[in-house]
């Protein structure tokens, strides 16, 4: 799910956040039980306006995100805890991590009536890969043998040669190289089947979906702008049952206006208390908040194209810069204690996660050993008397603009060089710089999982050439322990691989890693059991009426 | 009076060309990529990218990217958001909303302000009238987003008499409170304008005839003093009307209506150009058609006036 304008920088917070399973605040826990529970009830939650029409492939943001996991099921499915669990799948088998051979479960249809069958998968696939469909996430094919000539330019070809329909059901999948976390994506929204009706006429099926999952699209339920209202699916027979009489998303615009409605009442569930609450929200909803946790973090990218940072006395002044950082001061001041300090480059909810990476001291608050860094660097290489250290950072999101200028402060008061804000006014003119490399200082980044894997937060940022490698880093021996990680044939094998890869980038800092993101969301009196997920969605299904 | 209204109606044209080619030229210039800000961050590929640039002809110059949207401006074809739908149906769904936002504000400001600008203007100097002289200027002086976000918890929260947003469909009751706070400040203006223009004539000559004639006190309020002071009021509702519809951008977004605001507002964060460029050119034709009314209005109310 990509790190949307508005979520990047309202997310701010995160408490205790040990792990997803240890729930966060204390103030949030619901009654277990979810007996005597109003099943009937149907639940209003927020959202934005999906920015595409609603086609798996096409699908990138939380607004449409949320919704193409309710009405589609894809081969497994996320728990609370970030854990595959079958959906489809009846089972996934590979010896080499490179070729798979899936199974699914027979009998299952989608809303329109046709049946789900291995086809369904991989037309689904082929569609989102094939460049002249330009469907937002055809990257997360790349995988997948054959996907560099469906995905060329002006290509014409539609169908990749690594995707082969054995029978009804059952499909083979063939990588170009090994991946041993290829399983773990089958989850993401991208992955999902799509019936033969999406193929003739995209557009119209984008707006009036035949799904497969818990819920579907009611009638005329997508009112544009307004909301998006969706019925239990009776057909659905997988492991996510709803236990409400449907969900309606309402859009809203502001976070304010939402929390507001959700003080009234006149809102059933909030995944994202507004900035502006963040210090009363607590005691506002008494014991009805949620803090944990979610799957992203934050960090500042230091490019590799800066001439004061190459080399090894750029390593010592990425070094010093990060331990020039109090994370926990400005997490108790500005956010008000709600984020977690980053010990890695990763997130705490992940299978793998650690930590006590060895290393890992760099990322804590050290003056003087910062000063004393920075000192041996200027031997190397004098930092120039008047160079100013800039971070940038779009400040149209709240809160940004006040953290960054504390760094600011810290790292120029630590070090005695000039360092401030170079503030840009909006996402898309910070994007724009970023992307086309014109950073001449750092820039503030962050990163939001698409599925839970310790990969999905390493090869996609600092793999030579990655896509959102922004900082153009590179190391070949990086590199080499990612190709290692990714060929090992267990998940937990391939975790400490990537553990090790880790300790590389604690070396080279190719981005300074602050905090870990976490959820505050609320719900009202009228609902309960109200959880959320791996990646601070609330869990929908498992909502009832009180 | 025909001439007079099809000559100003022939002036839309001009207007309506200068406008939308300086809004397409300022989407065009304000820095950014909408594109990259439509990955958000995450990877894309290249030809996913060109594809997208292509069907929005962000891949030509200015000049050709304003014939292209004019040429099919032609054909009544709006263009599209970058989610796909066509312009013409996403201004059709929030044109409706705020409209009736805005004419509730306008019958609001309009009632209650000539109302309490009239008993203002006749006891000048009373209790009444300095009330009411004292509450307008704090209205005036309160931001509309502190009037609003104050209106909506203690009226919507606290004591649940209505709803703090706008529900779907936005109906005219949930629009009630959003209309309140949208026309408050124009109110307070209203007011002061008819207290102002009621004091000025109620001194006046052919008052005093009036009632020396022995015409009742209502016959003379009503239709020689109101009616004469009515031209300034007329003038500035229908300058207002303009601005409640394309001014609503906080009230919009304070009481979430999916309205022309909202509209606006996103599309310009996002760089989407066929959206900004349409709304704003429906936002002139409404100032425009209301500048005409208000013209109209004023032969009728002043016969003395003449239209060429």
């Amino acid at each position: 799910m990509r790190y949307n304008r508005t979520s990047k920088a309202l997310v701010l917070s995160a408490a205790l956040a040990l792990t997803l399973t240890a729930c966060g605040g204390g103030g949030g826990e619901n009654p277990s039980a979810s007996s005597g529970g109003d099943a009937s009830k149907v639940i209003t939650a927020n959202s934005t306006e999906p920015q595409n029409g609603l086609l798996p492939a096409n699908t990138n943001e939380v607004g449409g995100g949320r919704v193409m996991d309710l009405i589609f099921t894809g081969l497994v499915s996320y728990d609370a805890t970030g854990k595959p669990v079958n959906e489809l799948a009846e089972s996934i088998e590979t010896t080499d991590a490179k070729n798979y051979t899936i199974k699914i479960k027979s009998g299952q249809k989608f809303t329109n009536g046709e049946p789900v069958t291995a086809k369904s998968f991989v037309d689904a696939w082929n569609f989102g890969a094939a460049a002249k469909n330009a469907q937002l996430n055809s990257y997360f094919f790349e995988s997948i043998k054959g996907y560099d000539k469906v995905s060329a330019e002006k290509s014409t070809l539609d169908t990749m040669e690594g995707l082969k329909v054995v029978d009804d059901t059952t499909f083979t999948v063939e990588l170009s190289r090994p991946e041993s976390d290829f399983p773990l994506r089958l989850g993401y929204t991208a992955f999902y089947p799509l019936p033969e009706a999406a193929f003739k006429d995209p557009k119209s099926f984008g707006e009036n979906p035949a799904g497969n999952g818990p819920y579907k699209l009611a009638e005329n339920g997508w009112k544009h702008n307004v909301e998006l209202d969706l019925v239990p699916n009776a057909d659905y027979s997988g492991p996510r049952k709803p236990a409400n009489g449907g969900v309606t998303f309402k859009i809203y615009n502001s976070f304010d206006a939402a929390y507001t409605d959700l003080l009234a009442n006149n809102l059933d569930v909030l995944d994202q208390v507004p900035p502006s609450a963040l210090q009363n929200y607590k005691t506002d909803l008494g014991d009805r908040w949620v803090n944990q946790a979610y799957a992203g973090n934050a960090t500042m990218t230091i490019p590799s194209y800066l001439p004061e940072f190459k080399g090894e006395a750029g390593q010592l002044r990425r070094q010093a810069i990060s331990m020039a950082i109090d994370r926990q001061q400005i997490i108790d001041n500005i956010f008000f204690g709600a984020k977690q300090v980053a010990k890695d480059f990763t997130s705490p909810v992940l299978d793998g996660y650690s930590d006590s990476l060895p290393g890992n001291e760099v990322l804590t608050f050290n003056a003087d050993k910062a000063k004393e860094l920075w000192a041996q660097a200027d031997k190397i290489d004098p930092w120039p008397a008047d160079k100013v250290f800039t971070i940038t950072s779009n400040i149209d999101g709240a809160g940004n603009k006040e953290y960054i200028t504390a760094m600011a402060n810290q790292i120029s008061n630590t070090l005695g060089i000039k360092a401030e804000l170079n503030p840009i006014p909006t996402f898309k003119e910070m994007r724009t710089l970023v992307g086309e490399k014109k950073l001449t200082g750092a820039s503030r980044a962050g990163w939001q999982a698409d599925y839970p894997s310790l990969y999905n937060f390493l090869g996609p940022l600092y793999g030579t050439g990655a896509g959102s490698n922004d900082g153009d880093y590179s190391n070949p021996a990086f590199d080499q322990k990612l190709a290692d990680g990714l060929a090992a044939t267990s998940v937990e094998e391939g975790n400490k691989i990537f553990n090790e890869s880790q300790e590389i980038l604690l070396k080279d800092l190719p981005v300074v890693p602050l905090w870990y993101q976490a959820v505050q969301g609320g719900w009202s009196e009228n609902v309960t059991d109200v959880k959320f997920g791996w990646n601070g969605v609330p869990i929908y299904n498992a909502i009832t009426g009180k | 009076m025909i001439t007079f209204t099809l000559k100003r109606i022939l002036q839309l044209i001009p207007v309506f060309f200068g406008a939308t080619l300086l809004v397409y030229f300022l989407v065009f210039a304000t820095p950014g990529d909408p594109i990259a800000a439509l990955s958000g961050g995450k990877p894309m590929s290249p030809a996913v990218e060109a594809a997208l640039r292509a069907q929005y002809n962000l891949d030509q110059p200015f000049w050709v990217q304003y014939f292209l949207y004019l040429k099919n401006l032609v054909s009544f074809d709006l263009g599209q958001t970058f989610s796909g739908q066509p312009v013409s149906d996403v201004i059709a769904r929030a044109m409706p909303v705020t409209a009736r936002l805005a004419v509730m504000a306008l019958a609001i400001e309009a009632v209650f302000g000539v109302i309490f600008g009239v008993f203002a203007g006749l006891k000048k100097g009373k209790i009444f009238d300095s009330t009411v002289l004292v509450a307008s200027l704090l209205v005036i002086a309160v931001p509309t987003f502190v009037l609003g976000f104050v209106l909506q918890f203690v009226v919507g929260v606290k004591l649940s008499w209505a709803k703090p947003t706008v529900s779907s469909g936005a109906p005219w009751g949930d629009l009630i409170l959003p209309a309140v706070v949208l026309g408050l400040v124009s109110l307070a203006y209203v007011l002061r304008l008819t207290r102002t223009s009621i004091i000025e004539n109620k001194s006046a000559d052919y008052v005093r005839t009036a009632t020396a004639k022995g015409l009742s006190r209502r016959r003379v309020v009503v239709v020689h003093i109101l009616r004469n002071s009515l031209i300034p009021v007329v003038t500035f509702l229908g300058a207002d009307l303009g601005s409640l519809m394309g001014g609503a951008i906080v009230t919009e977004g304070i009481f979430n209506v999916p309205g022309i605001g909202n509209l606006l507002y996103q599309a310009i964060l996002k760089g989407e150009s066929a959206t900004v460029v349409a709304v704003v050119s429906v936002l002139v034709l409404v100032f425009v058609i209301a500048n005409l009314v208000v013209d109209l209005l004023y032969a009728w109310l002043d016969p003395r006036i003449r239209l060429v």
